[in-house]
């Protein structure tokens, strides 16, 4: 009973927040009951949803087509209702139709995943690089094109955030990119597989030892975007999040020149890297 | 009456008692029987991992398990241990071995003694992997086993030694399995027992033996290559000496994407059992579902980077594997309609092997369109490694199996113990089952899309909500877990006395016309089959019964 209460109460709730999260414009931070996907903030992630859409109503569809059609053969064909069955095991003319709707169905579906599939690979022009390093268990940013600096990006353990900062996204220094401009974004790795991932900027990718993985990065707005590590890299995977702001081209400038001076001094210092600690759950 | 005739049959049969007579054993259908209860033991031990994980899930924070490697040894002990000792040694081993015999009138398995060392090599595998568990810190690499994650620097101690040990053995004797049933299928069918009268179950257990011969020997060539570069200094998947790690990715799902169709081929054909004999209707058909399932197996092995998306594989080679995966969704597209049509015009019982077949029908589809999602390149790396991949594969293959094992379970029980499960209560369990295992996964759909990653521990506070839900569902699958628990015990305890043919006229294929339990022997004189499938009169298998 109090089971069956919880199950109705959460079920309303979600109907709920769900309704209201359509409604207002949320930046790139998961929202409670959340039953879609991140608002798009980037052209690659438009096109995400525009796709989805599409698979939404093909996919919702078809279980209701075969729902539909269990509920009637169950209504009509039980055994009361029929007591004597058909023999009928062929009919070639519907064994053909459903063997030609599908194929049309996925070429419908085929055409528009291609293109999005090319669109996203990567960007032809670019006007500078982020270069992302993942480590066990943070990341680290170069920017290679403002002076080759880089510095690391540890999550906010849970005793020293701050306020309106959400608890295992938040990070002491997020990586910053201006908006309206494309970022080629090159993701490398240190040790293990990792993932770098911001759902809200449809950007997904492996951070893979010996090679270098290219995507491209182009946000809207202003705001902040987060991510999670999105590879199993270890005992720490769950803690090494991406926080990621996009702001106006003048506050990036500045932005530049501050963190260059500061991790100038910093820079190959012994130390950094045991910020993450190896010690499982001591890092929260 | 039937019982009778068993009891006096089994004097006459010369067999070892005592353990010996299982130990030993050679007989087809008691090897089956220890499959499914190695399954079973296995379930409980995989289901029980899969409860702790939903338990740390319900809610953020640390629940109870504040050791994460520990964790992530539970994500990877209870992936290995439903696909390869729960799923697997039931639908292949368990009623593979009873009923492949048994429907195309074969006295036994082709090699006998053979099929003795797979069930032990199988169990040993089971041994050797609760073993990883508990050596040093535990395999913590998910069942995918990546390196570097499992290389020596960062999985140093023999845990993982032991898992790949363990999928060693277990591929060994699943390989001499599928040696087996091919060889069987292919050399002993009874006389006028045609490939194309073959019942469909024996149709998906020939197939997936294929899957199993070529795809166990690549992850055995891959796992012994992680063993060396782990233990001998070789460099296959260190960049360090020139390897690549992304190697042993194309390595592993080479082998896991047919594994997908290896655990549900036999579902398949399960099903197809099930519902022609509920339906009391021939199965709509028979050739497209056959070929169907050939098709699938297929197809299988020409998509495995479908599951690699995001590891920077070239442009033109994700386009490739996206066209080629979406294309089976065109086989499976005829399995479904050929299911309802077969049902069509029907009459229709519900059962409860039915309810498990037509609840197998509404998740596959359910887990197949969100599949059509995932093959797509271009928008899977916005699904890929979050819930939305779990819900997928959980609906679509891990669900979808145990129904299939549930379902396949209640159908013949009867034929194997020779007691019939109780009906009402079998009816409660499904519902049960059904409601919780959709409670349970449905809300990972929402989380995935949200952006919530698999395999960690604890999320950030906004994925609270579908969580708890999600545990909800975990705990009431649990509990119809542990219903159909009690339901094999209250079958062999209060169970009444099962008929040969306890479905009616639905049932017709060979194992419904030898007594219930099936006799230690079975079709020491061929039977002979005609046109339509069903033993000619007088011919071996029916006197039995007589
Ligand atoms: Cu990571």
């Amino acid at each position: 009973m109090v089971t069956k209460r919880i199950i109705i109460g959460t079920l309303i709730g979600a109907v709920v927040a769900g309704l209201a999260a359509a409604g207002t414009a949320v930046a790139g931070e998961p929202q409670p009951w959340q039953m879609n996907l991140m608002p798009a903030q980037s052209p690659v992630m438009e096109r995400v949803h525009e796709f989805h859409n599409l698979l939404l109503v093909i996919q919702v569809g078809i279980v209701l087509l075969v729902l539909g059609l269990l509920g009637y053969i169950i209504f009509r064909f039980n055994a009361k209702r029929n007591p004597v069955p058909s023999r009928t095991s062929h009919n070639t003319l519907l064994e053909v139709i459903w063997t030609a709707v599908p194929v049309v169905i996925l070429v419908i579906i085929a055409i528009p995943g291609l293109r999005l599939l090319y669109f996203h690979d990567r960007a032809h022009e670019y006007d500078f690089t982020v270069k992302v390093t993942g480590h066990q268990w943070y990341w680290s940013y170069t920017y290679p094109d403002h002076g080759d600096f880089t510095f690391t990006s540890i999550m906010v353990p849970d005793d020293e955030l701050q306020e309106g900062q959400p608890r295992l996204l938040a990070v002491d220094n997020p990586v910053v990119v201006p908006v309206g401009t494309n970022v080629q974004i090159l993701v490398v790795s240190d040790d293990v597989i990792h993932a770098w991932a911001v759902p809200s900027l449809g950007v997904k990718v492996d951070a893979t030892p010996g090679r270098v993985n290219e995507r491209w990065l182009h946000v809207h707005e202003e705001g902040t975007y987060y991510g999670m590590c999105s590879e199993l890299c270890g005992i720490n995977h769950a803690f090494m999040p991406i926080q990621l702001e996009a702001v106006s081209p003048e506050a990036f400038e500045a932005w530049v020149e501050e963190t260059r001076e500061e991790w100038a001094s910093r820079q190959n210092a012994p130390g950094v890297r045991v910020a993450a600690g190896d010690g499982g759950a001591d890092v929260r | 009456m039937a019982y009778g005739v068993a009891a006096g049959h089994d004097e006459h049969a010369h067999h070892p008692t005592g353990w010996r007579r299982w130990v030993n054993s050679t007989n087809h259908k008691d090897i089956g029987t220890m499959y499914i209860v190695l399954a079973l033991i296995a379930a409980l031990i995989g289901g029980i991992m899969s409860w702790m994980i939903r338990g740390e899930l319900a809610q953020p924070g640390v629940t109870f398990i504040d050791n994460y490697q520990f964790y992530n040894v539970l994500v990877t002990a209870h992936g290995f241990i439903m696909v390869f000792f729960v799923v697997m040694p039931a639908l292949i081993g368990g009623f593979g071995n009873w009923f492949v015999p048994l429907m195309i009138g074969a006295p036994d398995m082709a090699f006998p003694r053979m099929n003795n060392i797979s069930l032990w090599l199988t169990t040993a595998g089971f041994v050797l992997l609760l073993i990883a568990a508990f050596v040093g810190a535990g395999p913590g690499t998910g069942w995918t086993v990546y390196p570097p994650l499992s290389s020596a620097t960062f999985h140093p101690d023999a845990a993982v030694d032991f898992a790949i040990l363990s999928l060693h053995v277990a591929g060994a004797g699943s390989i001499l399995g599928a040696i087996n049933f091919i060889t069987t299928i292919l050399n002993m069918r009874a006389p006028g027992m045609t490939l194309h009268r073959m019942p469909l179950f024996v149709w998906s257990i020939l197939v997936t033996a294929f899957l199993l011969l070529l795809a166990l020997p690549v992850l055995a060539g891959g796992l012994t290559m992680l063993l060396t570069d782990r233990n001998f200094g070789t460099t296959f998947f260190e960049v360090a000496g020139g390897g690549d790690p992304v190697l042993w990715q194309h390595l592993f799902w080479f082998f896991g994407h047919p594994e997908v169709y290896i655990i549900v081929l036999p579902a398949f054909g399960i099903i197809s059992q099930i519902v022609s004999t509920f339906s009391r209707k021939p199965v709509f058909g028979y050739l497209g579902m056959a070929y169907a399932m050939v098709a699938i197996g297929f197809v299988g092995f020409i998509v495995w980077a479908h599951h690699m998306y995001t590891t920077g594989l070239g442009v033109d080679t994700r386009a490739y594997f996206t066209l080629a995966t979406l294309i089976i969704a065109v086989p499976t597209g005829i399995k479904i309609f050929s299911w309802l049509a077969t049902m069509w015009g029907g009459s229709i019982e519900l059962k409860a092997p039915m309810l498990y077949a037509i609840g197998f029908i509404f998740l596959f589809v359910v887990g197949g369109v969100t599949g059509v999602a995932l093959a797509n390149a271009g928008i899977d790396f916005a699904m890929h490694d979050t819930y939305y991949v779990v819900a997928h594969f959980h609906y679509v293959m891990a669900i979808a199996a145990i129904f299939a094992m549930f379902g396949g379970y209640l159908y013949w029980i009867g034929k194997m113990s020779g007691k019939q499960y109780n009906e009402p209560l079998a009816k409660a369990q499904f519902w049960v089952f059904f409601v919780g295992v959709n409670v349970l996964f449905f809300p990972q759909h929402f989380l995935g899309l949200a952006g919530m990653p698999r395999r960690i521990p604890d999320y950030p506070d906004a994925f609270v909500g579908w969580n708890m839900v999600s545990s909800v569902g975990a705990l009431i699958t649990m509990i119809g877990t542990l219903m159909f628990f009690y339901l094999i015990w209250h079958t062999f305890r209060y169970g009444k006395t099962a008929e040969a043919n306890p479905w009616g006229e639905g049932a017709t294929t060979l194992e419904w016309t030898v007594p219930s339990p099936a006799p230690f022997h079975t079709h020491e004189q061929l039977p002979v089959i005609g046109p339509t499938g069903q033993p000619r009169a007088g011919s071996g298998a029916v006197s039995p019964a007589e």
